[in-house]
């Protein structure tokens, strides 16, 4: 494989290969950013992949006071699924059990999509016939009674199918703190991008995985290309220096905003260079064959 | 292209119904043909032409420059476009109009925005009793858009409003809210007796406690919500109020209980 390189470190000629998605977005307000925060991280917990958890979710910027549709402070969440059926399912039960039970907290709609996802239309119900309906601006809003006053959320919010999920990068390095920090530096850079979010755990995923396996049912196994202590036993990806590789997967709200949170990614990583962060870059494809949307490195650099 | 412009030759000796003179009612007419509109009724009802002098040709933009109390029912039914009269107006003003802008540099008579279902209507002075409510015989009133009085209005504010938004900004007479059905109302300054008497659902939004309340409205605490937020903002990004009204934590009563007690006097503490 080809490589260039940038301020001593490696970069693969290689591209990243991912998926059109259904995505949506909703804004969540509270008294504090620390709660609407709150209320944020726990409704998009366990939404790492689709594969397992029928979304993938987090969040996407912070948003001050002037920003939000209330007055207070906020956050936007994105939430990416392969249907709109699933979509609705997960913003459902997610708002349900997550939002709507945090202490002070608001939704509103983060999304003006092509087709509308019901938020507050599905909550309502939870009034108990005390839940008030008003409508103004061109918007609707559910008033639902609860113990700490109420909870406010907007009708509905907005879908896209113009969303894609699976942008990655991949940061090779001498000792998992090199990768840890490489890796830390670009989800940093990439958090700063609006409409792109990381839905693994602090944005980084350690178990890069390939399409099926040795295991019947098995949809994905290990990638033992890239995995350090089998590098003498098969076909691997990795050179003598690499012990630690770690991986960030990208969901954007267009193919456009994925491209530019890689190389936010890339830069932060490149800018660190290869003494303190990684050694070398590369990315996830499974031959282009899979996926609508390619991110050649080589494009994004800095 | 200026606006179609109706300029008042001289006060009439006649109620008229202005009702034909929308933007959609006038396009395409000619000047001719404009002149010969009948605005009174009767034998000796008047046309347009004996009344008004006009001038400009949009007539997507209605003009009608000088008014009289014996103006009524302007821009009645109007779905679109703008008039704006520059002089007092008698009744039912923007009366079932279900879109445009209708905005009077004056007085009203009663039953202003009647009926309405959508679009805006500003009166820039004060308006007479039953302001978005609805005529004798009908259910409902108000059924959407929004209607502001920047003057005084006098009773029955709203009365059977069914949905949208009303506001009066230098205070209003007795049963503000009377017979409401949902929908919201604000009114700032000082508001009369017994608002919100029989009101079924929806929100009457003061800027100071109501003095004289029905007493089958309860108070309900002055728990802090994101509602009262949201809808300062709104009202301040529409150029309807020029500060929050209700500010973050409102008292509220819940009312009216001789009903179903399902609406709620929202409002500012403090004053």
């Amino acid at each position: 494989m080809q490589q260039l390189t940038r301020n001593g470190v490696l970069i693969d000629d290689t591209f990243a290969e991912a998926f059109g998605m259904r995505a949506t977005a909703i804004i969540i307000t509270a008294p504090t950013l620390k709660w609407a925060r709150q209320a944020a991280i726990t409704m998009t917990g366990y939404a790492t992949s689709v594969i397992g958890c029928g979304c993938e979710a987090a969040i996407d910027i912070d948003l001050d006071e002037s920003k939000t549709p209330d007055g207070r402070p906020g956050c936007r969440v994105m939430i990416f699924a392969m249907s709109t059926d699933d979509l609705q399912k997960q913003l459902k039960s997610r708002l349900g059990q997550c939002v709507l039970t945090s202490p002070g907290s608001a939704c509103f709609a983060g999304l003006e999509g092509s087709a509308p996802l019901d938020l507050g239309n599905s909550l309502r119900y939870f009034g108990d016939g005390w839940q008030i309906s008003k409508k103004f601006g061109g918007r609707h809003y559910w008033r639902v009674p609860v113990m700490d006053g109420e909870f406010l959320c907007e009708a509905t919010t907005g879908l896209t199918k113009s969303a894609v999920g699976g942008g990655n990068l991949l940061f090779l390095a001498a000792d998992n703190t090199k990768a840890l920090h490489a890796a830390e530096q670009a989800v940093a850079a990439i958090n700063k991008v609006p409409g792109a979010i990381m839905p693994f755990p602090g944005g980084i995923v350690r178990s890069g995985s390939k399409v099926g396996g040795k295991y019947k049912g098995m949809m994905a196994s290990t990638n033992d290309a890239f995995a350090p202590t089998l590098r003498g036993v098969v076909n691997s990806s990795l050179s003598p220096e690499v012990n630690a590789v770690l991986e960030i997967v990208i969901d954007g709200e267009t193919s456009d905003a994925v491209a530019a949170a890689m190389r936010a990614g890339l830069k932060a990583a490149i800018d660190l260079g290869p003494k303190k962060g990684a050694l070398r870059i590369s990315a996830g494809n499974y031959g282009g064959k899979l996926g609508k949307f390619h991110y050649h490195l080589k494009d994004l650099l800095p | 292209m200026k606006a179609l412009t109706f300029s008042l030759i001289a006060e009439p000796d006649q109620r008229l119904d202005l009702t034909p003179l929308t933007p959609a009612a006038l396009t395409g007419l000619t000047v001719s043909q404009i002149e010969k509109l009948r605005l009174g009724a009767g034998r000796d009802g008047l046309l347009v032409g004996d009344v008004f002098r006009l001038s400009g040709k949009d007539a997507n933009n209605v003009v009608i420059e000088g008014g009289s109390a014996r103006f009524d029912r302007i821009g009645a039914g109007m779905a679109s476009g703008h008039i704006r009269v520059n002089g007092n107006i008698g009744s039912q003003a923007g009366r079932k109009m279900s879109g445009g802008a209708v905005m009077i540099e004056g007085n009203t008579g009663d039953h202003a925005g009647s009926g309405m279902s959508g679009g805006r209507v500003e009166i820039r002075g004060n308006a007479g009793n039953n302001v978005g409510g609805p005529v004798a015989g009908e259910l409902t009133g108000m059924e959407g858009g929004v209607l502001i009085v920047r003057g005084k209005a006098g009773d029955y504010v709203g009365d059977r409003l069914r949905r949208g938004i009303i506001a009066v900004l230098k205070g209003c007479g007795d049963y503000a809210g009377y017979r409401m059905i949902a929908g919201t109302i604000v009114v700032t300054g000082r508001v009369g007796a017994m608002p919100g008497y029989l009101m079924k659902r929806g929100s009457l939004l003061f800027d100071r406690r109501p003095e004289q309340l029905s007493p089958t409205f309860v108070p309900c605490g002055e728990p802090e919500i994101a509602f009262s937020g949201l809808f300062d903002r709104y009202l301040v990004d529409e150029n309807i109020t020029d500060r929050p009204l209700l500010g973050p934590r409102p008292g509220r009563y819940g009312g009216d209980n001789a009903v179903s007690g399902k609406g709620e006097i929202l409002y500012r503490r403090g004053r």
